[in-house]
């Protein structure tokens, strides 16, 4: 219930709409109602014709509109570094996205290992009345890799998941008692699968590019030793552990291979890994220094082929805000991550427009999805769910450009790129949060 | 004689690498460089090219050699040179970096030689600064002065560098030293072969145009070029080598090992060399062989030539007063 709620009996009609469903594969002209927060009624019968008289109509002019996206991988930066981000700016920039609910990273200072941070961040987001923010708890108190963090206690305060951020959990045995006491309480630990002392000191892909540059590489390997000790990690412990952002084809191909073997593993990826490949560095292009690092373009091909055979069952932003002070530095020195959260859509999308993948897929990985996975309310047309939706114009052509996105840090890897696909209105508990015919471009 | 050849112009604002330039930009700083050695050799080695014009040596790594050659380099062209060492001892080095750059706009520098201990580091502050910038070094990326003073050094020993089959053994994955001979050599024609152990090869390194080598007396068979490349010892503990000893034994240069090259190659090494490490002191003193001396010669010129083909390239400087 965000403060700024709408009144119970305040009916809205958005018609003339192509609805989209990814869920229950419902791709057809209608319409849709909400009243108050929530989803009254939609389908092809919903007309701007025949409605109640107390109805506000909104007329679509045949755009799509889809459940909002869930962004299951976001970094916020509050508390601690609110230089960088914060709920607010990170809630406009994901409402520009048409993302109506994202789940947080627990790396924020103080790190949210305590049932006060969680709270803290869920009142502050509910102040806000934007995208609808939910926390992961860490894994290990501090993300330190050491304790467990008290996962019972925190999913009882509203964190619907655990993982260190983005730092691996390195331990064997850390990670095989988090599994094992997660499992305890039914929960779910996401890890960021890269083995440490492999990837130290590293700045990008090991390869042709990072030898040019002389730079020093990460092997892809780093990625797939820590995914196939984990997969052992599942087998005894019967646990469930989702990997996030997959970057490389050897820990794809691993995943397959342990969900066709019948364990419990996810996984996710991200825009900038079936997007970009490790050429994006360019000359040094700080941007583009991304944790896991962009890869070849072999991976790149095999994220995109891991998505369409279903080994890889969702899409999230990454949103990694960094401020110049963090970036605009000599390449070694820069901090690793790019934002993402008003890419998100557009970027997806280009598999649709390159024929790879149907449209429903595309959203499927950025609504139901992650909500299932997560097991979160959303991501899809119900009535009586909260009326969290995405109008969106899937053809739109714009260019990315730093300057304009409304994230408070600007580090996106997409800079110049043009891309289609534009979110025209998100609306959160039946209020819209973004309209693009006002948003205000530029920060 | 010098004025002469003002009409060659460098076309590129800023000399940050080698990867890239052309050969003929390469034979134009050479050609140039050819005719400062002869200049040097003069008692009266002091010229008017950069009378009125401001050299600025920004070291953020301890060097020696390097910023007296250039030192001495832009002493000789008549301009006035600055050294400034920068600690990077700071956490922050970056915004020293680029905090450093608006400081140096501001003292209105002609000509940046900037050694940085990151990659990329000289670029980034290229992009920064409003006047010409010289790569002394950056990280493990280029030293584009060292490959082209390498390349005057073979050059007038050897009389061209096409054709050449060069062999550049040791510690390739840290050395901007190798990658700009790469680059270099690669472009004017010479055939380059690389000698080290697996640990200090970058990956995919035979994607930049060379064969590889693990077995010093295969990879020096019939070359007419040795290049040692210093080894940092810090490699050890980074268990790239197992000790000192070793490392000598299977990739240290001596005698027997330089017999499989050819009789009359030559032993270059960019210093300051670690003798009994990467290279046997008899060797590294043998005269005959041993062109270490030449290249700390041909450094100067090379760094005259740089800083005279780039002075002009300044925005808002006069044409200067030959």
């Amino acid at each position: 219930m965000s403060q700024k709620s709408v009144p119970e009996d305040r009916r809205v009609a958005y018609v003339n709409a192509r609805l989209l469903d990814a869920a229950a594969r419902l791709d057809q002209p209608g319409g849709l109602i909400t009243q108050g927060e929530l989803i009254a009624d939609y389908g092809p019968h919903i007309k701007a014709v025949g409605l109640a008289a107390d109805i506000e109509v909104v007329d679509c002019a045949g755009q799509c509109l889809s459940p909002g996206l869930v962004d299951m991988r976001v970094q916020l930066r509050e508390p601690g570094e609110e230089h960088k981000g914060t709920l607010a700016s990170g809630g406009h920039a994901a409402a520009a996205g048409g993302i109506t609910s994202l789940v947080c990273l627990p790396n924020t200072h103080p790190v949210i290992d305590d049932v006060s941070i969680v709270e803290f961040v869920a009142r502050r987001a509910r102040l806000l009345g934007l995208t609808k923010v939910y926390t992961y708890g860490a894994v290990t108190k501090g993300l330190e890799g050491q304790e467990l963090a008290e996962m019972g206690l925190l999913a009882e305060a509203g964190a619907v998941a655990f993982t260190d951020g983005a730092k691996a959990v390195v331990s064997a045995r850390v990670m095989r008692h988090a599994l094992d006491y997660a499992r305890t309480f039914g929960l779910l630990i996401v890890q960021h699968p890269e083995e440490p002392t492999l990837a130290q000191g590293g700045d990008m892909n090991a390869g042709e590019v990072a030898t040019r540059l002389g730079l020093r590489g990460i092997p892809a390997a780093a990625e797939v030793i820590m995914v196939e000790r984990d997969l052992r990690l599942i087998a005894l412990t019967n646990g469930r552990l989702h990997f996030a952002h997959l970057s490389t084809a050897a820990a794809i191909e691993a995943v397959r291979r342990a969900k066709a073997a019948g364990l419990a593993v996810t996984c996710d990826t991200a825009p900038p890994y079936f997007a970009l490949n490790e050429n994006a560095v360019g000359d040094y292009r700080t941007f583009a220094k991304l944790s896991p690092p962009l890869r070849t373009e072999k991976d790149r091909l095999a994220v995109i082929e891991g998505l369409i055979d279903g080994t890889i069952d969702a899409i999230g932003s990454d949103h990694t805000p960094e401020d110049e002070d963090s970036k605009r530095l000599p390449f070694a020195q820069a901090a690793f991550g790019g934002i993402g959260l008003e890419t998100l859509l557009a970027v997806s999308l280009e598999l649709y427009h390159n024929g790879r993948a149907s449209l429903l897929d595309v959203l499927g990985w950025l609504t139901w999805r992650p909500a299932d996975l997560l097991h979160l309310p959303g991501g899809r047309f119900a009535k009586g769910a909260a009326a969290d939706l995405m109008l969106f114009d899937p053809d739109r052509p714009w260019q990315v450009r730093e300057h304009e996105l409304l994230s408070k840090s600007k580090n996106t890897p997409f800079d110049y790129r043009p891309v289609q696909g534009r979110v025209l209105l998100t609306i959160v508990d039946g209020r819209p949060v973004f309209d693009l015919t006002r948003a205000k471009r530029g920060a | 004689m010098v004025a002469a050849d003002t009409q060659a112009v460098f076309r590129h604002r800023h000399l940050l690498g080698i990867e890239g330039l052309s050969p003929p930009e390469i034979l134009l700083l050479l050609d140039r460089s050819e005719q400062f050695v002869e200049q040097n050799r003069r008692p009266d080695k002091k010229q008017t090219l950069l009378r009125g014009r401001t050299v600025i040596n920004l070291f953020f790594e301890a060097s020696t050699r390097t910023r007296t050659s250039f030192e001495l380099a832009g002493k000789r062209l008549g301009g006035d040179v600055i050294n400034m060492t920068v600690s990077t001892s700071s956490v922050r080095k970056g915004e020293t970096l680029l905090d450093t750059a608006m400081t140096l706009n501001a003292m209105h520098a002609d000509v940046l030689v900037v050694r940085h201990p990151a990659s990329g580091a000289v670029k980034l502050l290229s992009e920064k600064v409003n006047c010409a910038v010289i790569n002394a070094g950056d990280g493990s990326h280029e030293h584009p002065t060292q490959a082209l003073l390498d390349a005057l050094t073979i050059r007038r020993r050897m009389g061209r560098l096409s054709g050449l089959k060069v062999a550049i053994c040791g510690d390739i994955a840290h050395s901007r030293v190798a990658r700009s001979n790469i680059h270099l050599l690669n472009t004017m024609g010479a055939s380059l072969r690389l000698v080290a152990p697996r640990t200090l090869l970058p990956a995919a390194v035979e994607r930049l145009g060379v064969e590889v080598f693990h077995d010093m007396r295969r990879g020096l068979e019939g070359v007419d070029i040795v290049m040692m490349l210093r080894l940092q010892t810090e490699r050890m503990q980074d268990t790239l080598i197992p000790s000192i000893r070793e490392y000598f034994r299977f990739f240290g240069l001596d005698y027997e090992k330089l017999a499989r090259a050819n009789a009359s190659a030559l032993i270059m090494h960019p210093g300051p060399m670690n003798r009994g490490v990467e290279i046997d002191s008899l060797v590294a003193d043998d005269y005959s062989r041993s062109v270490i001396r030449e290249q700390v010669e041909m450094g100067v010129a090379v760094r005259m030539a740089c800083l005279d083909l780039l002075t002009p390239q300044a925005p808002d400087a006069e044409r200067r007063n030959v």
